[in-house]
């Protein structure tokens, strides 16, 4: 008797590509997926849950645990938070170290990304270029926080350490450098004619489908969506640099590929132009009183991180830790759609579109 | 020499020769192996930026191979338990064996050869062609769904580019008129294949980096995807069985391209003086190479496109190809 | 030149709050100097409030609020998205009825957003009326808080088309709590209400696999709420 049978396959939580401890149930028929389950929860931490517990200083190590290749934003979505309930002003020279920071980490997240999806296809030596550049804006922030990845360098009302001598030059020297890179990042891969059958059409979805899912980020801008928190709600002082939203049309994995390419890009400019118009003189930190204690109320926050619309939501009895606080964490929203985009498709696309999502586990899992 | 002593009568004495020289020549190859790996690594670290291997052995990192295959005959031995054990314990055997055959036909010099047999080049195609029963049966015997998924890939992918393969040397069997490797070899002594038959080349070595299951055509055991693909549940010797089968094939296949296209021991003309050895290491180097530049810097091709491109583009190039050379060798 | 005038506006604004919580801090200081005993009183009187039922304790916190909100609307000028949380009230007493919401205010804390607090039988008619005739077509958020009185649902709602936002908030019972499902509206509403069953325990009736997302199916009890206890209490 000849006959086929379906095949019950778990990809993670132990997988090269699952970036993490990520765990997909698949049943697939040869190489063809028929259904595709997402398990998550393995990293979950209970950061809300912990956060009710402790003062709102207290919780910025915890934020920087989440999203772990961007860790500012994360810091600054909470800080961020509790000033507009609070109604502190920040220092314009806090501001400004919080907006080169955040680029910063924004070009390090994407760098990641851009190394670790090109290693899921196959190719091993972008990553290896990808850290190379990583490695230095994490040497310029370990320089201004003393911490290689989980920062905890912002406060409310402000930061938490000043620029060291010379830090400004080297974040000026880093952004010619880094679009020579960049550069070269394109004529080694973005023309490479199996890359490109890699990912063109590969993981497509409409525009519709992608704001019903609500994904965010380069997510949703790859179907032509023109939304960027920094531009269309702006908060910081990112109303006082002129930098593009990167848009596509096609909405598959090529596309988000070029979206968040072309937001190195755009971050660069910021940065180039928060390096020059630093100013020389003036406070990092804000007049606050040393325990915070916003007024009774809530607030939802949002910002625009590497990975999408990162949001804070913030319920306070007046006491000084919230009464609950809850993430949005746009990679929890963004991975909703996989299960969905990986019906029919085989072995190979799994790991393409799975990772052009760019997915970081400790958020997802929160 | 080794001529005259496989045309003499046979007697213990003799195949007590032959044995000698055989295991000889084993360590010859796996003494390339060894440096091969690290040459591989060494080249990859430096076209990444990275050091490489730099602690044992020196400050090149001599002796990383060697420790390397050390640790592997001291780790356990695992058999999975649902594993079908006979043919668990048989297919590196399968695997490895053909990748050792192979080279019997190969001329590394004038001199230096162990079989000249008419059909050498057919020899080579065929007894390579065994190695993926070998690959298949890790993959069933492992009893693991990766495994069986890399299996299937490799039987695919390595039935399908033995096609283009093939077709792509019949224009340099049409010009040197022989199957005979030494034959082919001396019909380059004016002019490469390589000139001769550019699109054949360009075909043969596409087709070659798949038959080594080399990137950008790693499927069989493409890490990201399948974990580890065949051999997923190998570990220890067996695994280095694998790895061993994989390396003497890049040894063979490096060799092969020297001979065919590349006109084998024959120095440039003005050359001369170089011995046919030391030429043919030096092109044999050049392909090895080629070989690791191309694993650093591209990615992987997917199966189904892996399939479209050998049946709907190289085959129908060779066969273009084939018909092409005919033409020219009758009119000219 | 507006922007700049509103600036102005604003912290002129704040200034006279500040002024007029120093001056409330020391009316204070002043009366707790006139005598002990009378603080003592606030003390007991304070417990007493402590222990009185929380319900009435909520409502009289629900009249501080609104009366701390009046306060507020008279002494700072009205907010910029007034107009449209009118609009939105509109448009849902015209399809859903007058009495489909409990109230409805600018939540100055956050931005200004227009927050309306459904009623649990409407909760989905609003939130149809918002998706299908106000295109707020993007969920941006969907979580649930133990308020020990009561579960809250916060929805934020955002359209992409017209740049808006809004809140759309219902109260739930907290031994029963349970609310019809925003899934079939916003296909992004999935994970977030399996995360909100899962941490606050709030049923979502219509979800098409309401699943423990993050903790698995065996564990016990809702971690978020407030009576949660952790079974390896002291680790």
């Amino acid at each position: 008797m000849l006959r086929t049978e379906e095949m019950l396959l778990n990809v993670g939580p132990q997988h090269p590509s699952t970036h993490g401890v990520f765990r997909l149930v698949i049943k697939i028929e040869g190489e063809i997926i028929k259904e595709a389950t997402p398990v998550i929860g393995y990293l979950h931490r209970g950061t809300e849950k912990l956060a009710e517990n402790l003062q709102y200083t207290q919780i910025i190590p915890y934020t920087d645990r989440m999203d772990y290749l961007a860790a500012m934003t994360n810091n600054y979505v909470l800080c961020h938070a509790v000033e507009t309930m609070a109604n502190i002003t920040v220092p314009d020279r806090a501001e400004y170290l919080r907006v080169i920071t955040m680029e910063l980490g924004r070009i390090a997240s994407h760098l990641v990304w851009w190394g670790t999806y090109l290693l899921d296809l196959g190719a091993t030596s972008p990553f290896l270029y990808a850290f190379r550049e990583r490695e230095m804006i994490i040497n310029l922030l370990n320089e201004l926080c003393g911490a290689r990845l989980t920062f905890n360098y912002m406060r409310v009302g402000g930061v938490k350490w000043d620029a060291p001598d010379g830090w400004l030059e080297k974040v000026a020297e880093f952004i010619p450098y880094m679009r020579e890179q960049l550069h070269g990042y394109h004529q080694l891969v973005t023309g490479n004619e199996i890359f490109l059958n890699r990912v063109k059409g590969v993981g497509t979805y409409t525009r519709e489908e992608a704001i019903a899912y609500s994904l965010s980020g380069a997510n949703l801008r790859c179907t032509g969506v023109k939304r960027d928190l920094r531009k269309d709600e702006p908060y910081s002082i990112y109303n006082r640099f002129s930098f593009g939203v990167p848009t596509r049309e096609a909405g598959d994995a090529w596309s988000r590929y070029e979206c968040r390419m072309e937001e190195i890009e755009e971050s660069l400019k910021i940065l180039e132009q928060a390096v020059a118009q630093f100013p020389s003189d003036g406070p990092i930190l804000a007049k606050v009183p040393k325990i915070i204690k916003p007024p009774k109320g809530e607030a939802f926050i949002r910002i625009e991180s590497p990975r999408g619309e990162i949001g804070c939501y913030i319920a306070s009895d007046g006491k000084k830790e919230p009464y609950r606080l809850k993430f949005r964490r746009p990679s929890f929203y963004n991975l909703q759609i996989l299960p969905k985009l990986l019906e029919g498709e085989n072995m190979a696309n799994l790991i393409a579109i799975l990772g052009a999502i760019d997915i970081v586990l400790g958020e997802v899992d929160g | 020499m080794m001529q005259e002593l496989l045309q003499s009568a046979p007697s213990w004495t003799k195949v007590g020769i032959f044995f000698g020289l055989a295991v000889l020549f084993l360590f010859v190859v796996l003494g390339f192996v060894t440096f091969a790996i690290l040459s591989e690594r060494k080249i990859m670290g430096f076209m990444q930026m990275r050091i490489g291997p730099n602690q044992v052995g020196g400050s090149w990192g001599l002796l990383q191979t060697v420790a390397d295959v050390l640790k592997l005959l001291l780790k356990e031995d695992t058999i999975p338990k649902k594993a079908d054990r006979p043919l668990y314990i048989l297919a590196p055997v399968l695997a490895f064996a053909p990748a050792f055959m192979v080279l019997a036909t190969l001329p590394f010099t004038n001199q230096f050869q162990f079989a000249d047999i008419g059909v050498g080049l057919l020899y080579y195609i065929a007894i390579s062609g065994i190695t993926t029963i070998g690959v298949v049966t890790a993959g069933w015997a492992s009893n693991n769904k990766y495994s069986l998924m890399g299996g299937m890939r490799a039987a695919a992918q390595m039935i399908s580019y033995e096609v283009p393969l093939v077709m792509s040397l019949v224009g340099v069997v049409l010009l040197a008129g022989s199957l005979n490797l030494r034959e082919i070899v001396a019909a380059q002594e004016d002019i490469w294949f390589i000139f001769l038959q550019p699109v054949g080349f360009i075909v043969f070595f596409i087709a070659a980096i798949a038959e080594l299951n080399r990137v950008p055509f790693d499927l069989p055991e493409a890490e990201s995807e399948l974990v580890a693909g065949f051999h997923v549940e190998y570990s220890g010797f067996r695994w280095a069985f694998f790895m061993l089968a994989e390396y003497v094939y890049m040894f063979a296949m490096a060799a092969l391209t020297t001979l065919l296209f590349l006109g084998g021991w024959h120095s440039l003309p003005f050359l001369d003086f170089i011995p046919g050895a030391v030429s043919f290491a030096l092109k044999f180097s050049v392909v090895i190479y080629v070989l690791i530049w191309i694993r650093v810097s591209f990615p992987r091709l997917r199966a189904d496109q892996l399939m479209e491109f050998a049946w709907k583009v190289l085959l129908p190039i060779a066969l273009a190809n084939i018909f092409l050379t005919a033409l020219l060798k009758e009119l000219f | 030149m507006d922007k700049n005038e509103l600036t102005r506006l604003k912290k002129e604004a704040a200034e006279k709050a500040k002024a007029a919580a120093i001056k409330r801090r020391q009316e204070k200081e002043r009366q707790a100097s006139e005598s002990g005993q009378d603080l003592e009183l606030a003390k007991k009187k304070a417990a007493a409030a402590a222990k009185a039922k929380a319900a009435a304790a909520a409502r009289a916190k629900a009249k501080a609020a609104s009366t701390e909100k009046k306060e507020e609307e008279s002494s700072v000028e009205p907010s910029p998205n007034e107009p449209l949380l009118q609009r939105y009230i509109q448009i849902i007493e015209r399809q859903v009825g007058t009495d489909s919401y409990e109230e409805y205010y600018i939540n100055r804390l956050s931005k200004d957003v227009p927050t309306i607090l459904a009623k649990p039988h409407t909760y989905m008619d609003i939130a149809q009326v918002l998706k299908q005739q106000l295109h707020f077509d993007f969920l941006a958020e969907l979580h649930g808080t133990d308020f020990e009185t009561h579960i809250e649902v916060y929805v934020y709602l955002c359209s992409l088309q017209n740049g808006q936002s809004v809140v759309l908030k219902v109260k739930l019972d907290r031994d029963n709590p349970m609310i019809p499902s925003l899934v079939p509206l916003w296909k992004g509403a999935d994970w977030p209400e399996c995360e909100a069953y899962d941490l606050i325990g709030i049923k979502f009736s219509g979800h098409p696999n309401l699943k423990r997302i993050l903790l698995g199916e065996d564990w016990i009890g809702y971690p978020l709420r407030k009576d949660y206890k952790p079974h390896d209490e002291g680790v």
